[in-house]
């Protein structure tokens, strides 16, 4: 069989392609209605209509439009469209992608595939049996996948003796019922995809239909233009470090930003400029034109630098002035319009996973590139998505095919927008065990909410706690993050920063130090030497065991000497946790400078003795995991770099 | 502001795929043909990761390539600075399968899916990033951006994941790789129009020389020109402007019998 789907008839260069879906109840027509469209366009292959033409009278079958595009094995077979096709034809005015949608209940999710990527869609609706489940089921599910340009076609209207009535009839209750979605359209067109009525040419045995063909509606429609008049929100993929630039990449999804911008990253809520927006190949600061066509950026602010902007729909890179902790699943926005923050929200949620959606049961909920764990903790009301009744319910699951109105909370903090005002950020899929089970819409989210999180997530597990139990349960391993450097380096104010940029992550971080270690545990020692090697002793002994409960433990002790840092590793890998050994690095002459506790001057006026780095050493690390210089680095830059390193050890 | 066109559209939905794909896959590689769409593959990675294609290229050598396209590999290698891997299947061109005496399907099978299949078993790859475009035949037209093969890659058409709002199916069970697809919504002609914008090289094979050129090019044996004097990517793009046959018609291994390439594609066939 050859390509059915391989024809190209290019309209003008540029010129958008319009991506329209077809969707209906099984058996209206879809398939006749586009082998119909794709003839009467001239789109198909060289003498595909013959072939199947002859095929069919060589089998002693009536030749059908919907043979063009039943294009596998299965289909042919079955006589359903079991997945999702895409294919292209062209009218005089702009190419158009068919998205051919299975109208069979059990294919919902291919339906869901097709059409989500739609800038439109054709409803259509056979005139013999009138609007049925499908029918209706499919235009709920456009508009909450977003679709929300179409016309419908009363088809087969040749079974139906091309009754005005019939038409009308099917229109007023189709009408009544897209208004209850808060759908509108004006075009309603009466068809016969069979004989060719209404679809490319003016129908003459319905001459009482003034409205547009087919091909006319469908050249009114536009495609989707990417929002970029909504406010900005870009969503990190990845943050690339392949050569000395620590390049942001992600993708606009709403807004734009330029070069110069403040943006500020949720949920860590840290702000930083933009610097540079890269591209590849490299442009020419060069005005544009320079290097002709190969380097045009087509989408761009006039008034603004080439490749200084990036807009709605760009998949773009940037660098920051500031090197905060950036990583995939943020979302930047400007800090006015910044998105929602929360761990709790509400939600419509379809469900097409075989197995039904459950209270309780941990989920991965995956926002734009978000990805965090939750629960559906209230299933509210259940909507019959043939009928939209929304009724109460007790229950305590949503079955296949479903829609639940609900309330979901997530283990760490989420970016959300509500889909009413900004649809990309307002969309979610469940995921579990790495499928996606259902799609949903956020609702009725509180802006002026943010940064009010508490966490009340509750899990049980039953039998002994293992330490992937714990760790499951915490999102995290428990680890060991062992501060070293000099008295005034700053490992006290980085714990605490690090502590607080762990906490918002809904990790469980604490931080050990003099303060707290020595006027309990250790308030029998001393400062004798016995006693340093003791207190450090003893330290190590409690990070293991708060490690091994789950927690990342983050310790700010001079500890000078190489053999009580080996020890502390050795006692932390006892108990199977993390030792992450961080060198806090500044210049003697720096920390005396700042001596924060006035311990410098004591010394030098011999008030303290054996004070490390005036007349005690301070025995370098040999090979830490992480070094910072908190002499050239700020303390966001300093946590951000432990981060770096940290996190994905805590996976 | 300017709306975006069509190729922008494109381009930007293949890097975000390119860059979802690379971080949901540790061990990922990319099949290069040295093809039109092979090369618009590496351009596009380029894009995404700002000048270099961060995964290995894997070229599947038949032993019939075309001594052109060879020469073309050995440049863009050094160009775009690849980290190349070359597979022969070694031991069926030992066991003599070749095009002198195998049907079509046979060899293809043998020399590319086996061959891809040797390869996957030594470098363990859980992702293979592919050039397969939606509008090159009815089977690739419903496949999905992520696409999931067993560990036999086979290709379960019947129930796909679904797809939408920018989420993937992104997991690959032991044994299993996914296929990620970036060029699926692309059209031949969008791939011409880009390589123009963009000024991609490719082999001179697809222009016209003494009234014939390339449209699609494969393994030498079986590889038929066209007849065209399309000897420029204008010339080119005017001729699909108005032609009505098939991309991959002079790909003998798709036709040498009814459905041949829906079966190719099921045993693993890219």
């Amino acid at each position: 069989m050859h390509s059915i789907s391989s024809v190209k008839h290019p309209a003008s260069s540029g010129e958008a392609t319009l991506r329209v879906v077809f969707v209906g109840h099984v058996d209206h027509g879809k398939s006749t209605l586009i082998g119909r469209i794709l003839s009467d366009t001239n789109s198909l292959p060289e003498g595909k209509l013959e072939q199947v033409q002859r095929a069919c009278a060589a089998e002693n079958m009536e030749f059908e439009f919907a043979f063009l595009l039943d294009a596998l094995l299965e289909e042919q077979e079955q006589n359903i469209t079991i997945d999702t096709t895409q294919i292209p034809f062209k009218t005089a005015k702009r190419n158009y992608m068919i998205i051919d949608a299975p109208g069979h209940k059990e294919f919902l999710k291919n339906m869901i595939t097709g059409a989500s990527s739609a800038d439109a869609a054709v409803l259509v609706i056979a005139a013999n049996e009138g609007v049925q489940e499908q029918s209706k089921r499919h235009a709920y599910l456009l508009s909450l996948l977003g679709v929300r340009q179409f016309c419908v076609v009363v088809n087969k209207m040749d079974l139906a003796d091309y009754s005005e009535a019939r038409f009308l009839e099917i229109e007023k209750k189709y009408r009544v019922f897209l208004k209850t979605l808060n759908l509108e359209t004006d075009v309603f067109i009466p068809a016969s995809a069979r004989f060719g009525e209404n679809i490319t040419a003016r129908s003459t045995k319905m001459k009482w239909h003034h409205g547009p063909t087919l091909a006319e509606a469908l050249d009114a429609m536009t495609p989707m233009a990417p929002p970029t008049d909504l406010p900005l929100r870009f969503c990190v993929q990845d943050v690339y470090k392949f050569d000395d630039r620590r390049i942001i990449a992600g993708r606009i999804e709403t807004g734009m930003l330029q070069v110069g911008d403040e943006l500020v990253f949720s949920p860590a809520n840290k702000t930083s400029i933009v610097q540079s927006i890269e591209h590849w190949p490299v442009i020419p600061s060069a005005v544009e034109g320079s290097r002709g066509a190969s380097f045009k950026i087509s989408h761009r602010d006039p008034s603004t630098p080439i490749g200084m902007t990036g807009v709605a729909g760009g998949s773009i890179g940037i660098t920051l002035h500031e090197q905060i902790f950036v990583e995939r699943g943020y979302v930047a926005s400007h800090s006015k319009d910044a998105p929602i923050e929360t761990n709790r929200f509400h939600a419509d949620l379809f469900w097409i996973a075989r197995q039904p959606a459950r209270l309780s049961h941990l989920y991965t909920v995956r926002l734009a590139t978000q990805e965090v764990k939750c629960q559906i903790v209230s299933l509210d009301e259940v909507m019959d998505s043939s009928s939209l009744e929304r009724n109460p319910t007790k229950a305590d699951q949503l079955a296949r095919n479903e829609v639940g109105r609900l309330t979901i909370q997530t283990r760490a903090p989420i970016v959300l927008d509500n889909h009413d005002r900004l649809p990309p950020l307002g969309r979610f899929v469940l995921v579990d065990d790495g499928m996606i089970c259902g799609g949903g819409i956020v609702y009725d989210g509180v802006y002026t909410d943010r940064g009010a999180i508490k966490s009340k997530n509750i899990f049980w597990s039953e039998g002994k706690i293992t330490a992937q139990a714990r760790s499951a349960q915490h999102g995290h391993r428990g680890a060991v993050v062992w501060l070293t450097g000099l008295s005034g380096s700053g490992k006290s104010t980085i714990a605490q920063a690090l502590e607080r940029e762990l906490f918002i992550r809904a990790m469980h971080p604490y931080v050990l130090d003099g303060d707290n270690i020595r006027h309990g545990l250790n308030s029998n020692l001393g400062f004798a030497p016995e006693d340093r090697v003791e207190n450090i002793r003893r330290v190590s002994e409690v990070a293991k065991l708060m490690a091994d409960a789950g927690n990342v433990v983050i310790t700010a002790f001079i500890s000078p000497y190489r053999a009580d840092r080996q020890r502390a590793r050795s006692i932390a890998m006892e108990g199977n946790a993390e030792f992450i050994e961080v060198f806090v690095d500044a210049p003697l002459e720096v920390c005396e400078e700042r001596d924060p506790k006035n311990l410098y001057k004591k010394a030098r006026a011999g008030e303290i003795r054996e004070f490390t780095g005036i007349d005690a050493p301070y025995e370098l690390p040999v090979d830490p995991e992480i070094v910072v210089q908190t002499n050239q680095q700020s303390v966001d830059e300093s946590v951000a770099s432990i981060l770096e390193r940290l996190l994905p050890r805590l996976k | 502001m300017t709306t975006r066109t069509h190729l922008d559209r494109l381009e930007n939905q293949s890097v975000f795929i390119f860059r979802e794909a690379y971080h949901a896959f540790k061990n990922i590689a990319m099949p290069w043909s040295m093809g039109k769409d092979s090369n618009v593959l590496i351009w596009l990675a380029s894009k995404a990761f700002f000048g270099r294609v961060p995964f290995p290229v894997l070229h599947i050598d038949t032993t019939y390539e075309f001594p052109e396209m060879l020469e073309f590999r050995e440049w863009a290698t050094a160009h775009y600075k690849l980290n190349l891997i070359v597979k022969i299947n070694e031991e069926a061109r030992g066991r003599g399968v070749g095009y002198e005496t195998h049907d079509p399907v046979t060899v293809t099978h043998e020399l590319k899916t086996v061959a891809l299949q040797q390869a996957m078993a030594q470098y363990k790859w859980d992702a293979l990033i592919t050039g397969i475009r939606r509008d090159e035949d009815p089977t690739r037209a419903k496949e999905r951006y992520f696409s999931r093969r067993n560990a036999q890659f086979e290709w379960d058409y019947k129930d796909q994941p679904p797809e939408f709002w920018g989420q993937f199916a992104t997991t690959a069970a032991n044994g299993e790789h996914v296929r990620v697809q970036p060029l699926l919504d692309w059209t031949e002609v969008d791939i011409w129009r880009y390589i123009q914008r963009e000024n991609i090289p490719i082999p001179k094979m697809y222009f016209a020389r003494n009234g014939q050129r390339y449209r699609s090019l494969g393994c030498r044996p079986i590889t038929k020109p066209i007849t065209s004097n399309a000897d420029t990517i204008e010339a080119v793009i005017a001729e699909l402007e108005t032609t009505r046959t098939s991309e991959r018609a002079g790909r003998a291994q798709d036709h040498h019998e009814r459905n041949a390439m829906q079966k190719l594609r099921a045993k693993g066939f890219l």
